[in-house]
């Protein structure tokens, strides 16, 4: 099941912190691209299909 | 102008324009909140001081609002807390909007089994009124000189020596020390040459004190690009008096003289409030940077408060900074004037407040970044998080609105004693507050501790020569809810005077405690 509870243990602020650093002098384009290595290394460290549509369609527009 | 009645201070020709000398060890720059609570801190521990200041009435507007708990427990101990608490407003409710949509509330209700309440609302110049008038409780110890302006520092290896002007003349004063508290233009700093260095942000923000009869509720309220004020952030909260604080993003570009005029202020301020009536009692333009020295004690100049680091204002960690400063300071400083400890005591000062005021600055530069965000893909995280944080709990934790002020834990650093820890309770972290009671009479545990070193026994009872025991249990304090054995457990603590954990046993011989006592103390370090 897919964890929508708080599970940063209260480290949120200082890694969103470092997502944004890693953007750094990058421009648009690249940026996308490295939001894209970023989904699918973490779609493959979750594997699990059940939890991955949960979380496609939690992420919906 | 405004509501606040300020009082101008009695300017007294110093003795030495009278070929008298004045033998106060330390002399401290600066009437700020910062500067006058070290002058109480030390006279409480038989130092004398000379204030100098370069002017003589409070701060003009309202400035530093927001004290938090640990602020007030320490002003509790210089003796302005229950002042400040009571006529303060004890916030209730956090509400963060995104637009005009509310998207959730943070709860500050007083946490349960603690004196003090999480955040109070007061303006700069009431809590420098209650210090000055404080002060007057210690004639022989503090005395402050209004309108004696530094113009020269000579720091020397074993003292200081400052050149000051007054409107009765000009005189050189020596001290062993002196405690520069002169703020974030800090005369002193440059005088010494020393590099403030940091970040400079572009975003300028408007601060309006407004006064307004209408009964808001004691709520913070922060908005995300509101539709009164697109694309911005505003902030509305509430100080005693009936009057607001209402602080407007204005953007990078915005041009600060013509913001300041009230009729571009006034129509900003009718789409917070609506219609109803109030009157512009303060208002300032202005920018902020993210700077400190590298250092907070050269040689015998040692740096508190925004002349050593400055923050954003978001979370309250200026003002709050600055009084953790002079906590950590007060007791360390008075040992080594009394020769108890030699100077590398202070060696510890300038440690364990630079890594504090590293975590103020880097927790505020975050708050910034998220706020007002710099790069595109930077706007783009922080709109998901504010987008996500309409429907789901763990985004509304990351919206950055400001991370409030709490002290920090100095665990790592020389004065604590490594030692497992036998409760929730961290070596080196601020005691939390118990509700106690003697005899049915209550009693609450903070300001027991403090002022010198204590042991604090919770279920046991050791007693060492010269060391105070607080008892809990054990035929001593009774614990009046559970929750000093809930946080503390069974066992002994070794507290510093700023009421931080040096040490903590289980079963600790005498040998143990007293060699703790010696390092804490600074005679090992």
């Amino acid at each position: 099941m897919l964890n929508l509870d708080y599970n940063f243990a209260d480290q949120h602020d200082q890694l969103y912190n470092e997502l944004l650093l890693l953007h750094d002098g990058l421009d648009a384009d690249q940026s996308q691209a490295l939001n894209a290595r970023l989904i699918l290394i973490l779609m493959n460290h979750i594997g699990d299909a059940d939890v991955l549509r949960e979380a496609f369609k939690a992420a919906q527009l | 102008m405004g509501t606040y009645d300020y009082q101008t201070y009695d300017v007294i020709k110093p003795r030495e324009l009278d070929g008298q000398r004045s033998d106060a060890p330390v002399v401290i720059v600066g009437a700020g909140p910062i500067g006058l609570a070290a002058a109480i801190d030390l006279a409480l521990q038989g130092i004398k001081t000379i204030v100098v200041d370069d002017n003589n009435v409070v701060s003009v507007g309202s400035r530093a609002i927001c004290w938090a708990k640990r602020s007030l427990e320490i002003f509790d101990r210089l003796g302005v807390g229950q002042r400040m608490l009571e006529k303060g407003v004890t916030w209730q409710l956090g509400r963060v909007h995104v637009g005009d949509e509310q998207v959730y509330t943070f709860d500050l209700l007083p946490e349960a089994g603690h004196q003090y309440p999480a955040f109070i609302n007061l303006q700069q110049y009431y809590v420098e009124q209650y210090l000055i008038e404080r002060c007057a409780d210690f004639p022989d110890l503090i005395e402050i000189r209004f309108k004696n302006k530094v113009v020269a520092v000579r720091n020397q290896p074993d003292q200081v020596e400052l050149d000051l002007e007054t409107p009765f003349g000009d005189y050189t004063l020596n001290a062993q020390w002196l405690i520069a508290c002169d703020g974030a233009k800090s005369f002193v700093r440059d005088a010494l040459g020393l590099q403030f260095k940091g970040q400079v942000f572009d975003e300028q923000f408007l601060i309006a004190d407004i006064k307004m009869e209408a009964d808001f509720p004691s709520e913070r309220w922060f908005w995300f690009m509101p539709t009164f004020h697109p694309g911005q952030s505003a902030l509305l909260h509430k100080q005693p008096d009936n009057i607001y604080r209402i602080d407007l993003q204005l953007g990078a570009d915005a041009d600060v003289a013509l913001e300041k005029q009230p009729e571009r202020v006034i129509p900003r301020i009718k789409k917070v409030v609506g219609e109803r009536p109030f009157e512009l009692d303060w208002v300032s333009v202005y920018q902020f940077r993210c700077a400190k020295l590298d250092r907070f004690v050269h040689d015998r100049v040692v740096f508190a408060g925004d002349s050593a680091h400055v923050v954003s204002p978001f979370g309250a960690r200026g003002g709050n900074g600055g009084i953790h400063d002079i906590d950590n300071l007060g007791w360390k400083l008075a040992r080594v004037v009394r020769g108890e400890a030699d100077t590398s005591l202070m060696e510890t000062y300038n440690q364990e407040r630079v890594y504090g005021s590293e975590e103020n600055i880097r927790n505020s530069t975050w708050t910034t970044q998220y706020m007002s965000p710099e790069t595109s893909v930077a706007t783009l995280f922080r709109d998901a998080v504010l987008d996500l944080a309409k429907t789901r709990a763990f985004a509304r934790r990351m919206v950055n609105a400001g991370r409030l002020s709490v002290p920090c834990v100095l665990e790592e650093f020389a004065l604590q004693t490594p030692s497992p820890a036998i409760s929730t309770v961290r070596t080196g972290q601020v005691c939390p507050d118990a509700p106690l009671s003697l005899n049915g009479r209550p009693q609450w545990l903070l300001p027991m501790l403090g002022g010198a070193f204590k042991l604090l026994c919770v279920g046991c009872e050791i007693r060492v020569n010269g060391l105070e025991s607080i008892v809990i249990g054990d035929g001593g304090y009774e614990d009046a809810t559970g929750k000093a054995v809930k946080d503390y457990g069974q066992g002994v603590y070794l507290i510093r005077p700023d009421q931080h954990v040096a040490a903590q046993w289980t079963a600790p011989t005498e040998s143990d405690i007293l060699s703790a006592l010696a390092r804490a103390g600074g005679e090992q370090c």
